[in-house]
């Protein structure tokens, strides 16, 4: 581990840790913006999917990873996003006005699905937020005049101005730049006062309200931030497959973005983009091994929805911190190498206190 | 009025099914604090297994559905075992995810087993299509069994935990796990009993949702409307989740009778927020306090 002397208060909030970071990051943005001009549109598709989930991934990790709230009903905000995006598209409106609409459009949702949050947590608050993704969806299939029901809509491709982005590649760099754009914002947020609250109110919502923390407001924002950015990526999503329909915006896609934030890390913005490249890539690895499985195995539509689960359950048991944590250990094991002990990460189980003894 | 009547009792049978699996949610969660996501896929299996011994091995009723309840009752039995005893001490939201895996595991690893995959299969029954009419309002067999049956594991399910050396024993458990350890109770057998009653209940309730909803790998969907039934009566309350069940179920099926179409569906749910929202501890529940 690369221990950081502190000689300044603003070690504890700065962006990067060193400049050995900074060279590192630096890296990546570069081969990020130069690597698609060398790569196939099938994997730019990819990444345009990498960068929607990495964006819905951002607003689920804030509220779940660092307030502490948990959600069952995320995809109905990537639905009001989508839905908001699209219709206004199809009414004439211009892309960049029906982005931002969709985003605050589920910013009011998530608003008022965050209010009951005030009084809930923990248990309560996952069956509410599913209850409330049931009735969103209910009104999304009913609300024919707008949403074209069951029978779903076409979306407009997305145009600023004159300039349609057609092809994945103009795709990729605009959600791209959104994406390190929400990454940042979110990474902003966690050194502020309003970002220190919220992990404060994770931690312990009484003592954060004896240490003057508005537990409402801490929640009611972390709520409205988080389905903002599940609106944007709702946006997106509608526009990378073109057609939306009710039955895209199910349980299993909150499972799913669950299953990204815990996979990934619960608790860190890296965690995200792990996640999120592992939600993507999952299915395509799937469909490539299909070929030297059994025939009989490889032929199940349940295949994906049992790897999903049994990875779920695998994580939760053997690696809490998902495939951050991982990182982390390998990590540590070179950065201590030949000195690394058996044993030294092993996890202490801590044992949370019961709610009733 | 006889449509008013007809929609009731209907709607008590589809409620005693919602009570029956939030039932198992309460006996879980009153005993070990996990919330079980996966009751209704629990059910699922349940009604597979009852499925299998009676349609596909043509055993007779009376036994096939016995011998459903004590494998599922096995099957909750071992999911705790290897599973969900070693989470205890991790954080609420890790167990809450784990059961969702476990459910998402179970729906996608019943879809696989041969002969029983995704399509949808009924039950034989001795009572199917038989039709009860009484002064003006028709009700089947089906539904009047759901009503008996429920009626009668509860009854059986209070004098277990009243009368009996286990089920005082579970009581204590459920009560405070210490001290129930330091008076000789082996709690984590009584873990596993609790999770064994539990799944056996909830095959019950896949038994007699069948002829209503049939077998299907999603019917445990249906489970997720049994939280609000647990929400309204109380989450840590027996007959709460009894009275919730039926309530839920007489609010779902006189709002479809009733109201525009598709409140039907979502009926339960918003039942739900409102209980949340106007009284969070629900009808027969007492707030708890949580030490910092």
């Amino acid at each position: 581990m690369d221990f950081v002397k502190k000689t300044d208060y603003d070690y504890d909030i700065k962006l990067f840790k060193n400049w050995n970071a900074v060279f590192w990051y630096g890296l990546l943005a570069a081969a990020l913006l130069i690597g698609p001009l060398f790569a196939a549109p099938y994997v730019l598709t990819l990444g345009v999917f990498v960068g929607i989930y990495v964006i819905a991934g951002a607003g689920l990790m804030l509220l779940s990873g660092y307030t502490g709230q948990i959600s069952l009903g995320h995809a109905a905000f990537m639905a009001v996003g989508a839905y908001t995006s699209g219709v206004l598209q199809g009414m004439g409106v211009p892309f960049p006005v029906a982005f931002l609409a969709a985003g605050a459009l589920a910013a009011i949702v998530g608003i008022i699905v965050g209010l009951p949050a005030l009084r809930l947590h923990g248990i309560y608050l996952a069956i509410a937020t599913l209850a409330f993704a049931f009735i969103i969806e209910e009104i999304i299939s009913r609300w024919e005049d707008v949403t074209k029901g069951a029978s779903g809509m076409m979306v407009k491709t997305m145009a600023f101005g004159s300039w349609p982005a057609r092809t994945p590649m103009d795709k990729y760099y605009i959600v791209l730049a959104v994406a390190v754009l929400a990454m940042l914002g979110i990474k902003n947020l966690l050194r502020s006062p309003s970002g220190l609250a919220m992990m404060a109110v994770r931690d312990s919502g009484t003592a954060a309200q004896a240490m003057g923390v508005n537990l409402a407001r801490t929640k009611l924002t972390a709520f409205a931030i988080s389905a903002a950015l599940t609106g944007f990526a709702g946006a997106f999503y509608a526009d990378a497959i073109k057609f939306i329909s009710p039955e895209q915006f199910t349980i299993s896609v909150s499972i799913e973005l669950i299953v990204l934030v815990f996979i990934g890390g619960i608790g860190s913005l890296h965690g995200i983009v792990f996640g999120s490249i592992f939600v993507v890539a999952l299915p395509q690895l799937i469909s490539q091994i299909k070929d030297f499985l059994p025939q009989y195995v490889a032929e199940q539509p349940g295949l994906q929805a049992a790897v999903y689960g049994f990875l779920l359950l695998f994580f939760i048991m053997v690696e809490p911190q998902g495939l951050y944590g991982i990182w982390m250990k390998i990590k540590h094991y070179f950065s201590q190498f030949p000195f690394y002990r058996k044993g030294e990460l092993k996890r202490n189980k801590s044992f949370a206190k019961a709610e009733r003894w | 009025m006889n449509l008013f009547l007809q929609g009731v009792i209907s709607g008590i049978s589809i409620g005693c099914i919602y009570a029956l699996v939030a039932l198992g949610f309460v006996l879980i969660y009153k005993a070990t604090e996990i919330v079980n996501f996966a009751q209704g896929e629990l059910m699922m299996v349940g009604a597979f297994f009852a499925f299998t011994f009676i349609n596909l091995w043509h055993w007779p009723f009376w036994l096939g559905v016995p011998a459903a309840f004590v494998g599922t009752a096995l099957f909750g039995a071992l999911l705790n075992h290897f599973i969900l005893r070693r989470m205890i001490g991790y954080s609420a939201f890790a167990i809450v995810l784990a059961t969702v895996g476990i459910a998402t595991l179970l729906r996608a690893l019943v879809s696989m087993v041969p002969g029983w995959g995704t399509d949808t299969h009924t039950i034989d029954n001795p009572v199917a299509g038989k039709v009860l009419r009484l002064a003006g309002i028709a009700i089947s067999y089906e539904h009047i069994a759901v009503i008996v049956v429920t009626t009668a594991l509860v009854g059986a399910l209070y004098l277990f935990f009243t009368f009996t050396r286990w089920g005082v024993a579970m009581q204590a458990t459920s009560q405070s796990q210490l001290a129930a350890g330091y008076v000789g109770i082996p709690v984590r057998s009584m873990f596993s009993m609790i999770w064994g009653i539990s799944a056996g209940v909830a095959c019950i309730a896949g038994v007699l949702l069948a002829p209503i909803a049939f077998v299907h790998v999603n019917v445990g969907y249906i489970g997720l409307k049994a939280f609000p039934a647990a929400v309204l009566g109380g989450f840590g309350s027996i007959p709460g989740a009894i009275v919730g069940g039926l309530i839920i179920g007489v609010v779902e099926e006189l709002s479809g009778l009733y109201l525009p179409h598709g409140i039907k569906s979502v009926a339960a749910y918003i039942v739900l927020l409102v209980v949340l929202l106007v009284r969070p501890q629900g009808l027969f529940g007492v707030s708890l306090k949580t030490r910092v």
